[in-house]
């Protein structure tokens, strides 16, 4: 435990030092608030705009930006490292493969959630002052846990990557690709799939392939208890579907572990 | 506790079609100072890596401290052994102090112990600026430092005074000098290095990850049977009259007399009454380590010509 902590630790505080928590915790309080106060600009007004669009408005830029930066964040990691050679002289220390990936993990997430955390609960905040609604707190709550949830599922994506390249050049081209498949590829594949089969699709065989996809899990989650109005796209379809918000994050739960044992494992295999 | 430190048993170990190491044999006892040389790619590096339980053999035993590397049991172990890897890149952004401190956590020390050790090598003054600003010699000490991190029983060396000055390279002999008497067993892994031998007890030459020597220099130099160099002076060109001295003689008038006639030769020159000076000098573990290379290549040139 002392090696992962100490590590962790170390990961951590690059993320500070780096700026990145910073920079990441100022991206999203500036994106929650702004959404917050002129979200319904579009529709004239200007104020703090309805919980639900606020949310559906957040969830829809969210899920573009958090995998992106948290692919960032850790794409180099390893491959960083061993480029460095330092990954070499890490192995030869009294600590385990596993010790290194979940310290990493730890460390990093910690920077992720803690952005997510203070750039989002800044929004929440705002929103709670003005209206003392316990809901918002509830609504936010959900928001944030299945944000960091989603952050931490691409860290553990972005180790599978670092682990697989042997060129850190290599990883942040595959980084990208892997963002721009699970952000926008897969959706415009179901959404092809939906139209093409003319819906002989149902929505249960619909629900279970979104299920593939990390960001769209996040979408569900926070869509899920909203009106319909505010969405649209495949998702509108999914929506009906019996999933709970519990279930829900489950399965995003399983997005983070599922992806950090296959890098454990491509670890354990990695020949240095 | 004369059991030996690190024992290597018909070790080989191959990737996929290329064989890094075969039927290595190796006895490294404890507080012996072990050179290994080999030029880049010979298998130096796969030896080490094998030692410290990176990669595991496919065949043959290693174990180290009465252990296999590899094996979880090892753990603790590994907090006594040092490694200075090659080239190392250490993280840039962080100071040398922090640096040091990581990797001292991480094999249980304290920051305090990174400190002393950071003064041990002479780069105190520069603990707290990122390591992006040191030369390269800084570097090269920071990895020492790293290195040295808790008395190590064992310690791996590649290529340690690689961007040393002079008188940090002597240092650094110091300190291996040092842990040699504290009881540490060291291996020096390197291209050959003027200033190596005196500081190593025994010396490994290997080559396409075959071993072509192992031994002390001096049993290497015998082995090897290479000629004395002896340089007279104040012969005045008496020498390549002389029969006995005209088939040793070089263009530059120094002789080139093999080990057993080293002293008929020295005698024969003693006797000349104008001999003003005379220097001897033996074959140096540079020449000896090119004598084994070579020797290696024409073995192989035989076996290829043979098949």
């Amino acid at each position: 435990m002392r090696e992962i902590l100490t590590v962790a630790n170390k990961e951590f505080h690059d993320g500070l030092r780096n700026r990145w928590l910073l920079s990441i915790t100022l991206i999203f309080a500036v994106l929650s608030v702004g959404l917050t106060y002129f979200g319904a600009a579009a529709s004239g007004s200007v104020g703090i705009t309805s919980l639900s669009t606020t949310i559906a408005s957040l969830a829809s830029l969210a899920v573009f930006l958090i995998p992106l930066i948290a692919l960032l964040l850790s794409y180099d990691s390893f491959v960083g490292e061993q480029e460095g050679g330092t990954l070499l002289l890490l192995l030869t220390y009294p600590l385990s493969k596993n010790q290194l990936l979940l310290g990493k993990f730890f460390g990093q997430g910690g920077i992720i959630a803690l952005a997510t955390f203070l750039g989002f609960g800044a929004s929440a905040l705002l929103l709670f002052v003005q209206h003392y609604q316990i809901s918002i707190l509830q609504t936010f709550a959900y928001f944030i846990v299945s944000a960091t949830l989603l952050g931490l599922s691409f860290t553990a994506i972005a180790y599978i990557i670092s682990l697989s390249a042997n060129e850190k050049s290599k990883a942040a081209g595959a980084a990208l690709i892997t963002w721009f498949f699970f952000a926008l590829v897969f959706d415009l594949a179901l959404l092809a799939l939906l139209v093409g089969t003319e819906s002989s699709l149902n929505q249960n065989t619909l629900t279970q392939l979104m299920m593939l996809n990390p960001a769209d899990i996040f979408r569900l989650v926070n869509l899920a208890g909203l009106d319909s109005s505010d969405v649209n796209g495949a998702l509108a379809v999914a929506i009906n579907a019996k999933l709970s918000q519990a279930q829900l994050i489950a399965i995003l739960l399983s997005w983070v572990l599922a992806p950090l044992v296959i890098a454990s494992i491509i670890f354990k295999r990695k020949k240095l | 506790m004369n059991e030996p430190v690190v024992v290597l048993e018909n070790v080989s170990k191959h990737y996929n079609e290329l064989n890094a190491l075969s039927a290595i044999n190796l006895t490294l006892a404890q507080g012996e100072v072990l050179g290994l040389f080999g030029h880049n790619g010979a298998g130096k590096t796969t030896m080490m890596k094998l030692i410290l339980g990176v990669i595991a053999p496919n065949v043959g035993d290693v174990t180290v401290m009465g252990v296999k590397p590899k094996d979880k049991s090892a753990w603790h172990m590994r907090a006594k052994m040092g490694y200075l890897p090659e080239n190392v890149m250490f993280y840039e952004q962080l100071s040398g102090l922090e640096v040091l401190t990581y990797f001292a956590r991480l094999k249980g020390q304290s920051k305090k112990h990174a400190q002393a050790l950071l003064e041990q090598v002479g780069i105190a003054h520069a603990m707290a600026r990122p390591v992006k600003t040191y030369s390269k010699g800084m570097r090269q000490r920071l990895g020492l430092a790293q290195a040295f991190i808790g008395q190590p029983k064992l310690l791996l060396l590649d290529e340690p005074t690689v961007g040393l000055d002079p008188s940090a390279t002597a240092e650094f002999y110091q300190t291996v000098d040092q842990l040699k008497t504290q009881g540490t067993s060291v291996v020096l892994c390197s291209h050959v290095l003027p200033g190596v031998e005196q500081h190593i007890d025994r010396a490994m030459i290997i080559s396409g990850g075959k071993t072509l020597a192992l031994g002390t220099i001096a049993e290497l130099r015998a082995q090897a049977n290479l000629p004395i160099k002896i340089r007279p002076q104040g012969l005045n060109g008496a020498v390549v009259n002389d029969l006995a001295l005209k088939n040793y003689l070089d263009e530059h008038g120094a002789l080139h007399v093999p080990a057993q006639e080293k002293l008929s030769v020295l005698r024969h020159l003693l006797a000349a009454q104008s001999l003003s000076d005379i220097h001897l000098e033996s074959a140096n573990l540079e020449q000896v380590y090119q004598y084994y290379l070579s020797q290696a290549a024409v073995q192989d040139n035989n076996h290829k010509a043979g098949v």
